[in-house]
């Protein structure tokens, strides 16, 4: 370990006073173009930027901006996805100090250059390494080919980059096959890879975007380091402003193909030059800003004043908290999902997805369920519509128990609970007209005749602001924001007194994101909606609900007030989460330490295992927080 | 409508159009004994003027004998991928979607019809019922409905498993419902391109069921039982095979370019 690390500060002392200025890359007027059956389509369109030794260039957009295309053209694998670099030129700065431009570079030295001068991060950890061979044979892979180390001198070097990238038990490690790992541990195998050639740059695309927030905040610290570690140069590709904010040294902002803003970090927060910008910025709720505030307010969204409603002068329009009254309560609930295994494929294990969950929420109010994926808060609102069978537990909407209902009376009673769902291009089936698939409940619980259906599928069109002209479309014609405004006009026809808007959110981009989350608020304002409300964004969170319930392993860890969960939080995971979470601020930087190991927890238990009730100390009224289990 | 043009839907269509008219003419125009009088002196004769695509070993006319077979070959081919979409359709889908027990249950069955080869079993049903038309079509049609049974299952388990069908049901759907909005339509693609695959094999069936004297009957044609006839020939007389080799091969290319384009067409998002 000491002596990688003193090796390559060696390296980057004697190679510092020659290229201290010289950037490793610059592009010049790049041109991508993809063709399709109509033609080439502009991928990217003159863009222009370089990056030097030791600094980080985020590169942020939303999705279709180019910036994916941007770092794939660099690496030459954009042709690999059917694009062509039809001008521009793309200068690197070799190891041995020639200048090449990697636009015209043949096969032979692109591969030479991959993997070994220039590293690469991408998005998703599980699938960018190789399910069937270990850690060990896919990071000497690269050493051998590229250094030309023997399998001895590799696994060493395997060993060390391991340590570098502080994975725990690294020696245990590189046996082990990638599904045996967490997703934080897969994401640095796959930076111990792109580091292993010691690269003079490294490309990192969306490299946190499928990580917890937890796991997050350590692979930014880790890519932090090691740049300054190694002197090395960082390309980093994404559309979170919050991460910006927290590694950039420089940034570049693209729209559709084109570079809309260069500048450094503090200049582009501080004081943005372009509309663009300005309307990116304003869209990115930022953790904290809600302190003091009395309820949720709608997103800012530039350019929107004209609209009546979402500006912050006239507070929103709620019911009156006197009228208010319980709608949803859970008590107790359980939901386990069997792990089968073996020959006879018996149930040899639990998961328990909710364990001892138990909420109240009211009419015209937001509960937001918060926490890492795998803690079990998508399968509390499945649970509580019985998507999925609870185990055990009590669920009331408006005085029915949902638990003692048969097949058609449960099928009545999800006329008053509807759902959204994340992924808005999966949960629009793409063979039917969005009339007909807004028109489903109405047909399915005979709310309306035949004639009356078209009026009240028009009217749910002009409610969630989408055109009349959409109605005879299909999913695919339609953007990811307008698709979900479509699955909210499906969940608001039946006329529901509960929505549980399942990340409902999270697949969007950050403007169209303010603009859905707007939307619902304005709905709860006028209809006196209540939404469970699920999401792992505690800024989004911090913003929509009245509620907030922490949950951590099936638990619920803490609940209360939005104000008393944000600002005065109690439990130590509701503390690690609001401090795990990047703001969309430089000036607001904190590194957590990058080598902080949680030992993983595992919510599945054997058969046998009788876990103990949750029991809470009510710290102010209203704030629970677990204190056993 | 637009999108059946393009060449490929055109060519496609137009192949299918021609032998079809062909097999449902043929035995009307054409002189049964044009098709089935033996002329020894003619035998083995090469595609020429008199014969446009030569005789065969009993020195009969193969042009005649190829339109003529198109009728036999393409009505069982027809009917008994049709049959065996008829039944395995609603067996995959109800399997995929209901799961649990009733998948079990189901695909116990199916599989134990895969256990036996398909011709096997296509050989026991048709000696068992004697050796006609309708019992080739039911033999063939059964034989294959367990592969396209286990086909759909799987698609229908993943269709089964998309959040549009748990939306749906949050919508309060009924399973009717359910299967006829959601699922048949996302699984539809793949019995389109799974049956015309099995066109093909099912006209190569028909085939060695006649081959075995448990398909169509001589002087009947068929184009399998023509292959099936020129086998001892081929290294003096291969157009003999070759003919209705070609007659096979074009119906299935139609079928395909045409089954390709009708999914494309059927997608709304190639719209």
């Amino acid at each position: 370990m000491a002596s990688f690390v003193a090796r390559s500060n060696l390296a980057q002392s004697e190679k510092a006073p020659s290229d201290a200025t010289q950037p490793i890359v610059a592009i010049s007027n790049l041109r991508v173009e993809f063709d399709t059956d109509d033609g080439p389509v502009v991928g990217v369109n003159d863009v222009s930027f370089a990056v030097r030794p030791g600094e980080t260039l985020c590169v942020v957009g939303e999705s279709g901006s180019g910036k994916s295309v941007t770092s794939l053209s660099l690496m030459r694998l954009v042709e690999f996805g059917g694009g062509r670099i039809t001008s521009g030129r793309l200068n690197f700065a070799r190891q041995n100090g020639a200048t090449i431009d990697l636009a015209k570079a043949d096969a032979a030295t692109m591969r030479a250059i991959r993997g070994n001068e220039i590293g690469m991060i991408f998005q998703e950890p599980m699938t960018s390494l190789n399910p069937v061979f270990t850690v060990e044979s896919q990071l000497i892979d690269g050493l051998m080919a590229h250094k030309r180390l023997n399998r001895a001198a590799a696994r060493k070097r395997a060993l060390e980059l391991l340590e570098h990238v502080r994975i725990p038990e690294p020696e245990r490690r590189l046996k082990q096959y990638p599904h045996e790992l967490s997703g934080g541990m897969r994401q640095r195998v796959v930076i111990a890879m792109a580091m292993a050639c010691e690269p003079r740059l490294l490309i990192a695309d969306e490299p946190t975007t499928a990580l917890d927030v937890t796991i997050q905040a350590e692979i930014l610290a880790l890519i932090g380091r090691l740049k300054h570690e190694n002197g090395m140069a960082v390309l980093f590709i994404t559309h979170d402003m919050a991460v910006v904010a927290q590694m950039a040294d420089r940034v570049v902002v693209m729209y559709r193909g084109n570079i809309v803003e260069e500048g450094s970090v503090e200049e582009i927060f501080r004081a943005p030059r372009e509309d663009y910008t300005r309307a990116l910025l304003a869209a990115v709720p930022k953790l904290g800003e809600m302190r003091d505030k009395p309820g949720p307010e709608p997103m800012r969204i530039l350019g929107a004043e004209r609209k009546a409603a979402p500006s912050d002068a006239p507070p929103p329009r709620q019911a009156p908290p006197a009228k208010r009254r319980p709608l949803l309560e859970v008590s107790h609930l359980t939901t386990r999902f069997p792990v089968k295994g073996g020959v006879l494929r018996r149930t040899v294990a639990r998961v328990h997805a909710v364990e001892d969950v138990s909420f109240t929420l009211l009419t015209g109010e937001t509960m937001s369920l918060v926490g890492e994926s795998g803690c079990g808060k998508s399968s509390c609102g499945r649970s509580i519509l019985r998507l999925v069978e609870p185990e055990s537990g009590k669920v009331w909407l408006d005085g029915a128990d949902i638990r003692s209902l048969g097949a058609p009376d449960l099928r009545r009673a999800r006329r008053d609970m509807q759902m959204i769902f994340q992924d808005p291009f999966a949960s629009l089936n793409s063979y039917r007209r969005l009339s007909d698939q807004v028109a489903e409940p109405l047909q399915n619980f005979r709310l309306a005749s035949r004639s009356e259906i078209e009026d009240r599928v028009a009217t749910l069109f002009d409610r969630v602001e989408l055109p009349r002209s959409f109605l005879r479309r299909y999913p695919h014609e339609l953007s990811g924001g307008q698709r979900q405004r479509v699955a909210i006009a499906r969940a608001l026809a039946p006329q529901p007194k509960l929505i549980v808007a399942d990340e409902s959110v999270s697949a969007l981009d950050v403007s169209v994101q303010a603009q859905v989350l707007n939307l619902l608020m304005e709905l709860q304002a006028d209809l006196g909606l209540s939404f469970l409300f699920i999401s792992h964004d505690m800024a989004v969170v911090e913003r929509v609900s009245h509620h907030i319930a922490v949950m951590y392993l099936g638990r619920i860890v803490e609940i209360g007030s939005r104000r008393a969960v944000f600002e005065n939080p109690r439990h130590p995971y509701t503390q690690a989460l609001l401090k795990a979470v990047p703001i969309a601020d430089p000036s607001r930087r904190h590194f957590l330490d990058d080598s902080s190991y949680r030992p993983l927890s595992s919510p599945i238990f054997p058969l046998n295992h009788a876990p103990l009730p949750s029991t809470y100390e009510e710290v102010e009224p209203g704030h629970l927080v677990l204190v056993a289990a | 409508m637009k999108r059946f043009i393009t060449p490929k839907g055109v060519v496609g269509f137009a192949l299918i159009v021609v032998i079809a008219a062909v097999g449902i003419a043929a035995p009307l125009v054409i002189p049964a004994d044009m098709a089935t009088r033996m002329t020894m002196s003619l035998r083995l004769k090469p595609p020429g003027f008199e014969h446009l695509l030569g005789t065969d070993q009993l020195g009969r006319d193969l042009l005649y004998r190829v339109m003529l077979g198109a009728h036999t070959s393409l009505l069982i081919a027809g009917a008994a991928v049709a049959m065996s979409v008829a039944f395995g359709l609603p067996l995959g889908i109800v399997s995929g979607y209901m799961g649990g027990w009733t998948d079990t249950a189901l695909m116990r069955l199916v599989d134990t019809l895969l256990s036996f080869p398909a011709l096997l079993l296509a050989l026991t049903i048709s000696a068992m019922l004697g050796p006609n038309i309708p019992n080739t079509i039911l033999a063939i049609g059964i034989a294959f409905t367990p592969f396209l049974a286990r086909i759909i299952r799987g698609e229908a388990l993943r269709v089964a498993q998309m959040p549009y069908v748990e939306a749906a049901r949050a919508a309060g759907a009924n399973h009717f419902w359910m299967i006829v909005r959601h699922v048949l339509p996302n699984v539809f693609p793949l019995v389109i391109v799974q049956a015309t695959i099995s066109l093909a094999f099912a006209i190569l069936a028909e085939a060695g069921l006649s081959f075995l004297g448990l398909g169509t009957q001589p002087p009947q044609s068929s184009w399998g039982l023509m292959i099936q006839a020129s086998r001892d020939y081929l290294d003096v007389a291969p157009w003999t095979a070759l003919v209705p080799g070609a007659a096979v091969a074009l119906s299935v290319l139609g079928l395909n370019m045409f089954g390709d384009v009708l999914r494309d067409v059927l997608d709304p998002r190639s719209r």
